[in-house]
């Protein structure tokens, strides 16, 4: 469990967080969710200890991260595993050595059982027979994965995914998300995840907080997020007219009604063939 | 204000680089990889220049040299001496510090920018003891090596350039080169050497280390770096050679 208790993180004279508090559990996604410059980035990186919080605190299963020393933070560390945006993959090693990168620096194991290790990890995350290629040789969706499999060949308590979906395709968007989920059920980890990507809040977000001008402007399910009557969420989480008709359509689902000023008959007449079939066709 | 925050900085970064490695082993592996790049990597230009500069010294020392008084062989002690004190530890280095500066610059600059640098501290890893201290140890025992080629075969080029061009036979350039020798000569060629070295490693690994933004700025502070290393070679010849030329004291 990550704790992080009243963080405010300053540059220069700008203030980029304030006063955020939240709780993330483990074996869950916890996701933070926001517009871009609203602060949720820094609130990571303040987090995995790259930008030292101004006030506040972030706990590690109960300990202070923010109050320890340079030896603890580090053992702290390494039970981290962190997914950057850009993979962060070092280009001059093959898939196979950035994945062995870590067991090389803190394992005295044996050459062999680092190897099982990476084609363990390199399986999990669906890159059979990679090992060799370069970061340059795969795409961005396998580079991900890459970075996945890196993050989590330690076996890490704690897992960061700095948007795991930017740059990608939907699809490949979701088969990362479903990855993500998966590996976060199986070990147990606590997974904290960056994200302005809508199908991965509705598909993965167990826990989400959504920031708004680096405050904590909500937090809840992506069950709760449906029916939460936050203006400034809304019109961030629905902003087109596409997922406003698709919360819709699901609130109808659930209780019968649909939100807002918008009656039954407007949604219904929409030209929407996705969400609602036409009237006439079985 | 900002050089003497740079300063501040730079200063930190050397101090904050000295920490037990993680992994002996690891640590071992990237000397050797930097100690390849740096060495072998400007092995060639090194060699190049060396003997064009050993050519050209005797050709334009034969061409000043017109009084009949003056005998063959003070070419080449003109040549050695030249080669040894200033040819070959600062010149060189002032080459290096564009082919191995930029690159150090260039390369943490892309790590830095592309989180590699994020990744690695995320991980746990000192990275300024494991990223920067293998380039300054591999600048310092490979660059004076290639100081030491860079006299031998300036001093080398030179004996070519003046057999081929028959300004001075062989034996005479060679025993020109072992009259008035001056050991001392080397060991301040390689004194300063082992500045330069320190120079030309850590300045462009401050640049690049501390690089904000993108591809643009990567090149910014490859150039930077070089430029500000090879003002700071300059600067410390001239310290040097006031401080340790005992004609200067």
């Amino acid at each position: 469990m990550i704790e992080v208790k009243n963080i405010k993180k300053v540059f220069g004279d700008k203030t980029i967080i304030e006063d955020v508090s939240s709780v993330m559990k483990a074996g869950q996604c916890n996701l933070i969710i926001g517009a871009s410059g609203s602060g949720k980035t820094v609130l990571m990186k303040c987090m995995v200890g790259l930008f030292e919080p101004n006030e506040g605190e972030v706990l590690y299963s109960g300990e202070s991260f923010t109050a320890m020393t340079g030896s603890d933070k580090t053992e702290i560390r390494k039970q981290i595993g962190m997914l950057f945006q850009g993979s962060a993959l070092f280009d001059s090693q093959t898939v196979e050595q950035n994945v062995m990168f870590p067991l090389n620096m803190f394992t005295k194991d044996s050459y062999k059982e680092k190897l099982r290790r990476v084609n363990e990890v390199l399986e999990r995350v669906n890159l059979v027979g990679a090992n060799k290629k370069f970061p340059s040789e795969v795409s961005g969706g396998m580079k991900k994965r890459v970075a996945l499999a890196r993050a989590i060949v330690l076996n890490p308590k704690y897992l960061f995914c700095d948007e795991p979906n930017s740059g990608l395709d939907p699809q490949t968007s979701l088969v990362i998300d479903r990855l993500i989920k998966e590996i976060t059920i199986e070990y147990n980890i606590t997974t904290v995840i960056n994200t302005h990507d809508m199908n991965s809040v509705m598909e993965i977000g167990n826990s989400i907080l959504y920031m708004y001008q680096g405050n904590k402007e909500w937090e809840g399910t992506n069950k709760e997020i449906i029916f939460s009557k936050n203006e400034r969420l809304n019109e961030f989480i629905f902003a087109s007219q596409f997922l406003q008709d698709a919360k819709d359509m699901r609130m109808l689902e659930e209780t019968g009604k649909i939100s807002g000023d918008r009656n039954m008959e407007e949604l219904l007449d929409k030209d929407a063939p996705i969400l609602i079939p036409p009237p006439n066709e079985e | 204000m900002t050089i003497f925050n740079d300063i501040g900085r730079y200063l930190l970064m050397i101090k904050r680089m000295f920490s037990r490695p993680e992994n002996a082993k690891m640590y071992w592996k990237e000397l050797m990889h930097q100690c390849t790049e740096i060495g072998f990597g400007s092995l060639g230009i090194v060699a190049i220049i060396s003997v064009f500069i050993g050519a050209v010294s005797t050709i334009q020392t034969a061409y000043q040299l017109v009084s009949p008084l003056i005998p063959p062989s003070t070419i080449a002690q003109i040549v050695r001496d030249t080669v040894i004190l200033e040819f070959a530890p600062t010149l060189v280095c002032i080459v290096l510090a564009g082919v191995a500066g930029s690159r150090i610059a260039s390369e943490l600059g892309n790590m830095r920018v592309s989180e590699q640098i994020d990744a690695l501290e995320i991980m746990g890893i000192n990275t300024k003891t494991y990223l920067i201290l293998p380039k300054i140890i591999a600048a310092l025992l490979m660059i004076p090596l290639l100081v030491a080629i860079a006299m031998a075969l300036g001093i080398w080029g030179g004996r070519l350039a003046g057999v081929a061009s028959g300004i001075i036979p062989g034996s005479v350039y060679d025993k020109g080169l072992l009259e008035f020798f001056v050991p001392f000569n080397v060991i301040f060629a390689l004194i300063k050497a082992y500045v330069f070295a320190f120079i030309i490693s850590s300045v462009p690994a401050f640049y690049g280390y501390y690089v904000k933004g993108g591809a643009l700025e990567i090149g910014k502070a490859s150039t930077k770096a070089v430029v500000v290393s090879c003002i700071l070679i300059l600067i410390a010849d001239y310290i040097l050679s006031a401080m340790l030329l005992p004609s200067a004291q």
